[in-house]
């Protein structure tokens, strides 16, 4: 086994051959991401604004662009691949984003259920008063 | 096994194996922890947003965030963080290239972009304060101040470390430590860009919806 190769670190990008070319091909990178989070920035704050588009939808569209600009980032920023000398680094991407759904869902899961559950209705609330 | 042959072929001199010969590079030990870090701040990150998300209608009659925040000074932030990262990135690719000046230079613009961001911030926070909107009026604004203030100060800690390393760059030169410090960096930048990202998206998007 002499064809294994090491693990890259989060951050590098994975070819290092010439210098120019390598200069060259980075800027080209970065610039591509650049353009790209411009573009889905300039959307999610259009999207916010305008009334063109279905009202209960937009929070929904916003995640999506949220999600997709990270995305952006992670690939084109922080050179995040799916090659097989990224595997550690995406593995442990993947169970932070584990833990953060967890605990995000998990509380408004909770704490919309504890409001429905716990929190008298306000009629019966103005009822009491009355009384 | 293909994808090996070609990754091999890209390479000049094969790689030796990386189980048999040992711990990896120092450069990929330092990077991979620093992005264990990074996932573990992003998750303290998820615990705050998880309690703005909560609060976010907690206001006590207060000022909601619909009369508070102003999109036009968040998306002058959104743009003076999304340029510093990307300035952050060519300082990546001149200190790559051992180029003293390049990293000068785009540490300079990204030092410049990350403080502006951090004075309208702390101008916007300021502002809220005086209109009667402090941390302690309302659990919503407790959350807020917590929530946008800890990226705030995530900001602040980025730019004294991007000093620190300058310093470091001038009396030490690009060598082997400071070329990790400086990767390091900018994975940290980058990742505070991916954190506003969602902030801008959850707090001053969504938050002034009706």
């Amino acid at each position: 086994m002499t064809d294994t190769h090491y693990d890259r670190a989060p951050g590098d990008r994975p070819i290092f051959t010439g210098l120019e070319e390598v200069a060259s091909s980075g800027l080209l990178v970065y610039t591509i991401g650049l353009a790209l989070a411009v573009i889905l920035t300039v959307t999610s704050f259009w999207a916010a604004d305008t009334s063109l588009l279905w009202g209960p939808g937009i929070p929904l569209g916003l995640a999506v662009l949220a999600i997709a600009q990270m995305g952006v980032h992670l690939v084109f920023f922080l050179h995040i691949t799916t090659g097989p000398d990224n595997t550690n680094n995406v593995l442990a991407l993947a169970f932070g984003v584990l833990i953060v759904i967890l605990v995000v869902a998990g509380s408004l899961w909770i704490m919309s259920n504890l409001n429905d559950n716990m929190m008298p209705p306000a009629e019966l609330m103005n009822l009491q008063m009355q009384h | 096994m293909n994808i090996a042959v070609a990754v091999d072929d890209v390479h000049d001199q094969a790689l030796p194996s990386a189980s048999e010969d040992g711990p990896a590079p120092k450069r990929v030990v330092v990077a991979y922890g620093f992005w264990i870090f990074l996932l573990s701040d992003i998750v303290m990150f998820s615990a705050l947003f998880a309690a703005y998300a909560v609060l976010v209608r907690a206001t006590a009659g207060g000022p909601t965030g619909a009369a508070l925040f102003n999109q036009g000074s968040a998306a002058i932030e959104t743009a003076c963080l999304l340029a510093s990262s990307y300035t952050c990135g060519l300082m990546t690719l001149a200190a790559n290239e051992r180029r003293r000046a390049g990293v000068y230079f785009f540490a300079l613009v990204t030092f410049v972009l990350g403080a502006a961001f951090l004075g309208l911030e702390i101008r916007e926070f300021a502002d809220m304060i005086a209109r009667g909107a402090s941390p302690q009026r309302s659990a919503f604004l407790s959350a807020f101040f917590t929530l946008v203030g800890c990226h705030g100060l995530h900001v602040a800690a980025g730019l004294v470390w991007l000093a620190v390393m300058m310093a470091q760059v001038a009396i030490k030169g690009i060598c082997g430590a400071v070329e990790r410090r400086l990767l390091c960096f900018a994975l940290f930048w980058h990742a505070l860009d991916i954190i506003w990202v969602w902030l801008f998206t959850v707090v001053y998007l969504m938050g002034v919806r009706p």
